[in-house]
C-alpha cells in the first residue's frame, strides 16, 4: 500500500518464489524417477526373459511338440494353436464389434434400449476375464455341447475383446465430420450407403487400431482358456484349414482340442524343474514379442493418424 | 418414394437421372436388413451379460442347495476337494484382498505421482513419449508378469526378507501393482486433464506454485475421477488371475502373513479347471460359486467407479 514496505516484501517474494521453484523441481524430479522406475521394471522383465530364454530360441524350439524332456520340448502346438484361436477370435470379434459400434453411433436412438446396451458394454469391460471363462465352460462347453475346442476359445476371447473394438469403432465414427455424411446424403445415398461407403472407410484407421489392441490382448489371455479346459500337453496339430481335395477349405480345425502360447508358458512356469523355466522364458519371449509388436503397430497407426 | 416416381414420371425434369423402382426397393431392403443386423450385433453384449448371470446363478444355486450360505461366508476352511470338505470362502477372500491391497499400495502412490507429473509438469513431448511406454507395460501378458513375479522378484526378495516362501502374496502383489500402474495413470490423468485451465490460471494468478496448484486445486477438483480410478484398479486387482495363480500359489490358506502363499479366488478357479473335476460334481459347482462371489465384488466396484466418473464429468 505504501512504498516503505516494498523492499522487505520483495525479499520475501524472492524467497517464496525460490522455495516454490525448488519444490516444483523436486516434484518434477519425483515424477521422472517414477517414470524411470516403470521403464526399469519393463527392461528388467524383458532382460530377464532374454538372459534366461534366448539360448532356447532355435528352429527346433518352434518345430517341436512339447515333451517330458525339457531340452527337446518346443512350442509347435502352442503357436499353431495361438494362430488358429486368433483367427476364430477375429472372426467373432471384428464383425460383431464393428457392427455394434456402428449401431450405437449411427443408428441407435436416444431411448432406454440404447442406454441399456451402453451401460452393459461399460460393465462388461470391467468383468474379470476368468468370469468369461466360466461363461464359456457353463454355456458353450456343457450347455451347447461344443466341447473344449478352438471354436469355444474363439467365441470366449471374441466376446472378451468386444468392448475394446466397440469403443474404438465408436471413437473412429465420431471423428468423421458430420459434413461428410451430409454431402453423401445430398448425393442421394441412404443411411446404410453413407455408413458403408463413406463413414466406415473414413474411420478405418481408428477401428484398425482397436482391433489390433483387442487381438493383442486376446493373444496374452490365459485365464478364460484354462477355464474351458485347454490341454497343456498336445502332441498333434489341428486339421489344416486348406485341403488338397474339393472343396479345398475345411472347418474341422474349429472342433479340435488345442493349446496356446500362454498356456504352454504357464505349464512350464508351474513345473518345479529349472530346465522347464528356461523353456518358459523362451516361450515368454515369443509371446511378449507378439504382443509388443502388435501394440507397437497400434501406437504407430495412432501416431500417424494424429499427425495428419 | 418408389411409388411417386413410377406414378408421375412426366413431372420429372427432362434429362434428370432417376433411380429405377427396383433399385430403390433393393436399397430399402438392404437398408432395413442392415439395420436389423447391426441391432443384433449391438445386443450381443446384453446377451453376454444375461449368459454370465444365467451360468453363475444356475450353477451356484445347485451349490448352495448343498452348502448353506452361512457356512460359505463364515467357515475359515476351504477344502472342497478333500475327504472332509469345508466350504468357507474366507481364506480365498482374505488372500484376494491382501494381494490386491499390496498391489494398490504400489499402484496408487506411483500411479498418482506419475499422473500428476504427466498432466501438470511434463513437457508435452515427454508426455507423448511416456504414454506409449505405459501402454506397453499394460500390454505385457499377465502370464509373463506371473513368471516375472515367481522367478525374478521372489528370489530377489528372498535375499532381503527371511522366511519368504517360494510362493508368497508379497511378490504377487508387488508385481500386480506394477501391472495396474498404467490403469491408475491413464484414468486419473483423464480426470486431471478434465479440470478446466481457468482454475489453474486462477491459482497461478494468486501466486500458487505449480506443485501447490497441482495439490490444492487440480487434485481436489479431479477427486471423484481419481477415486474412480482407484476403485476401478481395485476391481482389476481383485479379478486378476495369472500373476496370483503363478506367484502366490494355489493352496487355500487363512493367513494374514504376506510372506506366505495363499490361493486367491481366481487362483482357486484356475486350480480346479486344471484338474479333471467331473462335470456336475460339487467340486465343479464350487468354481461357479466362487465366480459368483468374484462377479458380485467386481460389479459393486465397477458400478461405484463408473458412478464417480460420471459425477466428475458432470461438474464441469
Amino acid at each position: 500500500m505504501n512504498g516503505a514496505s516494498r523492499p522487505a516484501s520483495e525479499g520475501t517474494i524472492a524467497r517464496v518464489v525460490h522455495r516454490a521453484r525448488r519444490s516444483d523441481l523436486l516434484f518434477a524430479g519425483l515424477g521422472v524417477v517414477v517414470l524411470v522406475i516403470a521403464l526399469a521394471i519393463l527392461f528388467a522383465l524383458i532382460g530377464d526373459l532374454f538372459i534366461r530364454g534366448a539360448e532356447r530360441l532355435s528352429w527346433d524350439f518352434f518345430m517341436n511338440f512339447p515333451s517330458r524332456r525339457p531340452e527337446r520340448a518346443g512350442i509347435l502346438s502352442a503357436w499353431v494353436g495361438t494362430v488358429y484361436v486368433m483367427i476364430a477370435t477375429a472372426a467373432v470379434a471384428i464383425p460383431i464389434g464393428v457392427a455394434a459400434g456402428v449401431y450405437l453411433e449411427e443408428y441407435a436412438g436416444k431411448n432406454w434400449l440404447s442406454d441399456v446396451i451402453e451401460i452393459n458394454i461399460t460393465n462388461l469391460a470391467g468383468v474379470p476375464s476368468i468370469i468369461y471363462g466360466l461363461l464359456a465352460l457353463g454355456l458353450f462347453v456343457y450347455g451347447f455341447g461344443m466341447g473344449e475346442t478352438i471354436k469355444v476359445a474363439g467365441l470366449v476371447l471374441g466376446l472378451l475383446i468386444l468392448p475394446i473394438i466397440i469403443v474404438s469403432t465408436r471413437e473412429g465414427l465420431r471423428s468423421v465430420p458430420q459434413q461428410q455424411r451430409e454431402a453423401a446424403v445430398a448425393l442421394g445415398a441412404d443411411k446404410w450407403q453413407v455408413t458403408w461407403g463413406y463413414v466406415l472407410p473414413a474411420a478405418r484407421p481408428t477401428i484398425l487400431t482397436g482391433i489390433i489392441v483387442g487381438l493383442s490382448r486376446a493373444i496374452g489371455e490365459t485365464a478364460p482358456i484354462i477355464t474351458i479346459g485347454a490341454l497343456t500337453f498336445i502332441a498333434f496339430l489341428p486339421d489344416p484349414p486348406i485341403t488338397g481335395h474339393f472343396p479345398f477349405i475345411s472347418f474341422a480345425w474349429l472342433d479340435s482340442p488345442f493349446t496356446v502360447l500362454p498356456i504352454q508358458m504357464f505349464n512350464w512356469v508351474s513345473r518345479p524343474q529349472a530346465a522347464f523355466h528356461v523353456n518358459a522364458a523362451a516361450a515368454g519371449i515369443v509371446l511378449l514379442g507378439l504382443t509388443l509388436a502388435m501394440n507397437g503397430l497400434a501406437i504407430w497407426i495412432r501416431a500417424r493418424l494424429r499427425r495428419r | 418414394m418408389a411409388e411417386s416416381q413410377t406414378a408421375s414420371p412426366a413431372v420429372l425434369v427432362s434429362g434428370a437421372i432417376t433411380a429405377s423402382p427396383g433399385f430403390l426397393l433393393r436399397r430399402r431392403i438392404i437398408g432395413e436388413v442392415m439395420r436389423a443386423l447391426l441391432f443384433l450385433a449391438g445386443s450381443v453384449s446384453v446377451l453376454t451379460t444375461i449368459g454370465i448371470l444365467y451360468v453363475l446363478i444356475s450353477e451356484s444355486a445347485v451349490f448352495f442347495a448343498h452348502v448353506p450360505l452361512k457356512e460359505f461366508l463364515t467357515d475359515t476352511m476351504w477344502t472342497p476337494l478333500f475327504a472332509d470338505p469345508h466350504f468357507g470362502i474366507l481364506p480365498l477372500v482374505t488372500a484376494t484382498l491382501l494381494v490386491s491391497g499390496v498391489a494398490l499400495m504400489v499402484a496408487i502412490p506411483l500411479g498418482t505421482v506419475l499422473a500428476l507429473y504427466l498432466s501438470e509438469f511434463a513437457p508435452p513431448r515427454l508426455r507423448e513419449m511416456a504414454k506409449p511406454v505405459l501402454e506397453l507395460l499394460a500390454g505385457v501378458p499377465t502370464v509373463v508378469y506371473g513368471y516375472f513375479a515367481l522367478l525374478f522378484v521372489t528370489p530377489l526378495l528372498q535375499k532381503i526378507i527371511p522366511g519368504l516362501s517360494g510362493f508368497n502374496m508379497l511378490s504377487a502383489g508387488l508385481v500386480m501393482g506394477v501391472m495396474i500402474i498404467p490403469y491408475v495413470v491413464s484414468l486419473s490423468e483423464d480426470a486431471m486433464r478434465a479440470v478446466p485451465d481457468s482454475l489453474r490460471e486462477g491459482a497461478f494468478a494468486l501466486g500458487f506454485s505449480r506443485l501447490r496448484t497441482a495439490l490444492r486445486v487440480v487434485l481436489p477438483a479431479a477427486l471423484s475421477g481419481i477415486t474412480a480410478a482407484y476403485i476401478l484398479s481395485m476391481s482389476r486387482a481383485v479379478g486378476e488371475t495369472m500373476v496370483v495363480a503363478i506367484a502366490a500359489g494355489q493352496n487355500p490358506n487363512f493367513t494374514f502373513d504376506l510372506r506366505e502363499g495363499a490361493a486367491t479366488m481366481t487362483a482357486y478357479i484356475v486350480q480346479v479347471s486344471l484338474g479333471d473335476v467331473p462335470h456336475g460334481s460339487l467340486a465343479y459347482q464350487t468354481i461357479f460359486a466362487v465366480g459368483m462371489a468374484l462377479f458380485v465384488i467386481t460389479l459393486v466396484f465397477n458400478m461405484l467407479g463408473f458412478a464417480l466418473r460420471r459425477r466428475f464429468r458432470e461438474v464441469y
